[in-house]
């Protein structure tokens, strides 16, 4: 029951290509002019202001937190679908301590509970050896049932709280830097090639952002720096790649194991936290909507590592909040990117790949370009399923690119490497 | 003790000490969140009203389907986390098709849960197909699918459903009365089993057949316990990955029948979701036998129900059982696998011994 990948061809994942500075840079900036390019073409204007640049961003870091604690309990050789479960307890911890004590508290309640379901998740895992996709749908039905007990117990009664809902909770404090976000504003107004659009993307960082929010983003780059420049970081990245070899080194595997998954549940019950304390302000029974799901999806988009983790959450953010505010007609018009992007591919792959991989690739891309020309909007409905539907795609067609940890989801005994 | 008794009681000792586990864990949640402990067990040891012995049955028949759907992909180690989206695609297609009515009576019957188990088959026939050409792992898969059709089925019902001016349920067509599956009455209550609580019996008794008694049941097992052996012996491991899933699927497809004809005739918002995770659970409670399974659905449909009145009752959330079915699962594996380590030592001894006293002989 391996996941993701079980080499079909058996051949070894291609040399991974160091990115640079520059070329990061560079990807950013064509990113923008692609994007300003379409909002002009198509006049959707909400493709890019900052109120969707804003809502993307509170919608991707739950998506992406979930998925940084896939990444570190993967990275160190537990599959780990119990991300739900252990967002689902977060959003309730950050309801009750965050009515009850403060809005800060309800932070600290939210990694607590994830981290309870990481340390059961790692009980059963790493000590009794249990299938890690059992243990994991245990523990989304449990952490489900636990919360939906535990709030009738907290919030019934309490004013303006109920069985499946806290009161509201005090807001985390915001930053704005009026004096740079104001101006932007009005050059975002003027709706100009590349320059609005720059303007809407400094104004969306430069207001009313909370201070969660970018502690949360400094995550990504902390678990990329522990995980990877540092030896702790080594050590627990050799236990998910040879647990055997990295017990001959004379590294305590299960103590490495058992930190990632608590460290996993933690981050998990923050973006269940996040969820309830920025996104909205208050617990609600079903908040995380699959976000956990959605995390797994943004970490294996993101081949296991940090840098495609946040790109992949930002991608299925965006789509959930193009979704969520004008809807159909702004996805409309992403669908003329997907149609140019996937002709470009497959004259791409023509030279790369082969004549029947571009074909097909081509035909997908006509056939968006057509369904583009001849509608007008998308079902809202529909829209839904995009990040679904791309995890799905990038599965089917790099799944040879992607590299997942080599002992990903196999079982560790203490000794067994004989 | 001789071999085969304290087989049989390692066999019956994993179930015991996992419900025991699950006992003592719910009762220290519910110490610790100051609910009344012996009343809550007091309710639900109580035995069942003569109503909720027709509901347990009901809701067993729902769940044996969704866990032996489970339990097919698990002999063949391939894990259908999709069972509740396919499920869902499944009886959506079979509402509008019975809804129409295109044929009378049972042959309209009979064709809506054709559709049900060709496009359950279809649904998860994608993971098994994506798992064989491109590698991509079922778990992902099914996943990601179960999401597509929850966003699915939603569109479309919108596009068919009938618009009800006297409720704000979307729903599809109601199945015409003269296809509806009749109930069956028991201790002269009201409420009905479902009659096709007879199909979930078949389906029981097929699963069974097939993967004991079979060819290529034999197959399917051998590829699931060895894929290398399985090779060597010449099974084409990709063609058992599809067929398999394919059948999961199918089953996964009957999963919602016995709602649609005997409860609810038609496919609604309201239809009830979840039971594919459910089926997990029960398919590795029951050790993915038919009986095992069989006797899984009974213990969870026995929990749910007599959980429900724990809220009006003693003023408890009935969602506490959810923690105890959810216990269960963690803890029936974990004792599966300590019994077993247990066995094996206990054979080990007594091979040693029997060792001995050949050489002192």
């Amino acid at each position: 029951m391996s996941l993701a990948t079980d080499a079909v061809t058996g051949a070894p994942a291609a040399p991974h290509k160091k990115l640079s500075v520059g070329w990061i840079y560079l990807g950013i900036a064509g990113v923008i002019i692609l994007i300003s390019l379409l909002r002009i073409i198509t006049g959707a204007n909400d493709l890019d202001s900052s109120g969707t640049l804003r809502a993307t961003l509170v919608a991707a870091i739950p998506i992406g937190l979930a998925g940084l604690g896939g990444l570190w309990s993967e990275r160190a050789g537990i599959v780990n679908i119990g991300l739900e479960g252990m967002m689902i307890l977060g959003t309730f911890g950050a309801g009750y301590f965050g009515y009850f004590y403060g809005p800060w508290q309800g932070v600290i309640g939210a990694i607590a509970l994830g981290a309870l379901g990481g340390l059961l998740h790692a009980v059963a895992t790493v000590t009794f050896g249990v299938d890690h996709i059992v243990s994991g749908v245990a523990i989304n039905i449990i952490a489900l049932g636990a919360v939906q007990y535990l709030a009738q117990l907290a919030f019934t009664g309490v004013p303006g709280g109920g069985q499946t809902q806290s009161p509201t909770i005090d807001d985390l404090p915001t930053i704005s830097i009026s004096a740079i976000a104001d101006p932007l504003g009005d050059l975002e107004a003027k709706h100009w090639f590349v320059v609005s659009d720059v303007a809407s993307v400094l104004r969306a960082l430069t207001s009313n952002l909370s201070i969660l929010t970018i502690l949360c983003l400094l995550l990504f780059f902390v678990t990329y720096w522990v995980l990877w420049r540092t030896r702790f970081g080594l050590r627990l990245r050799s236990c998910g790649e040879s647990p055997a070899a990295a017990e001959s080194l004379g590294i305590n595997v299960i103590r490495y194991k058992f930190m990632a998954v608590l460290i996993s549940g933690g981050l998990a019950g923050l973006a269940g936290g996040f969820l309830a304390l920025v996104a909205s302000s208050t617990y609600r029974d079903g908040q995380t909507g699959g976000r956990g799901y959605i995390g797994l999806a943004a970490m294996i988009f993101g081949n296991w590592r940090p840098g495609g983790l946040l790109v992949g959450s930002g991608l299925f953010g965006y789509t959930d909040t193009l979704r969520l505010r004008g809807g159909g007609e702004t996805i409309h018009g992403l669908l003329l990117l997907v149609a140019a992007g996937l002709v470009v591919m497959a004259v791409w792959q023509v030279r790369k790949a082969g004549k029947r991989g571009a074909f097909i690739t081509a035909a997908v891309g006509v056939v968006v370009g057509l369904w583009y020309f001849l509608s007008d909007s998308i079902p809202e409905d529909l829209t839904g399923m995009t990040p679904y539907v791309t995890t799905l795609l990038v599965l089917a067609l790099f799944s040879q690119r992607l590299r997942m940890p080599a002992a990903d989801g196999k079982p560790y005994r203490k000794g067994s490497s004989g | 003790m001789n071999a085969r008794t304290s087989r049989l009681v390692l066999a019956i000792g994993a179930p015991v000490l996992a419900l025991a586990a699950a006992f003592v864990i719910t009762s220290l949640v519910l110490a610790i969140a100051g609910d009344p402990i012996g009343g809550v067990w007091g309710q639900i040891l109580s035995l069942p009203t003569d109503r909720g012995y027709i509901n347990i049955v009901n809701s067993a028949t729902v769940y044996y389907l969704s866990a032996v759907a489970v339990a097919i992909g698990f002999r063949m180690n391939l894990f259908n986390i999709g069972v509740d989206g396919q499920y869902r695609v499944a009886s959506f297609a079979a509402a509008v098709v019975a809804g129409e009515g295109w044929l009378p009576g049972y042959a309209n019957t009979a064709l809506a849960m054709l559709a049900a188990v060709l496009v359950g088959a279809m649904w998860a026939g994608i993971a098994g197909l994506l798992r064989v050409t491109r590698g991509v792992s079922e778990v992902i898969s099914t996943i990601m699918l179960n999401a597509i059709a929850t966003a699915l089925v939603a569109y479309l019902l919108r596009k068919v459903a009938v618009d009800d001016p006297g409720s704000n349920i979307t729903a599809t067509k109601t199945v015409p009365e003269g296809s509806r599956v009749p109930g069956i009455h028991a201790f002269g209550e009201e409420a009905t089993i479902y009659g096709l609580v007879f199909l979930a019996v078949a389906v029981g008794f097929m699963y069974w057949f097939v993967i004991n008694k079979t060819r290529f049941g034999f197959d399917l097992r051998a590829t699931g316990q060895s894929e290398t052996a399985a090779v060597a012996s010449g099974i084409n491991v990709k063609k058992m990955i599809v067929v398999s899933m394919l059948l999961s699927g199918a089953a996964a497809g009957l999963v919602g029948l016995p709602l649609l004809f005997g409860n609810d005739y038609a496919y609604g918002s309201t239809f009830q979701s979840g039971l594919g995770f459910a089926g997990i659970a029960i398919a590795l409670l029951g050790r993915n036998h038919p009986i095992g399974i069989a006797l899984g659905a009974l213990l969870f449909a026995f929990l749910d129900q007599q959980a429900n009145p724990l809220e009006i009752l003693l003023d408890v959330s009935p969602q506490i059982i959810k923690i105890t079915q959810g216990v269960i699962v963690l803890t029936v594996v974990i004792a599966y696998e300590v019994v077993r380590r247990y066995g094996v030592r206990l054979e080990q001894r007594r091979v040693a011994s029997a060792l001995e006293e050949g050489v002192t002989a």
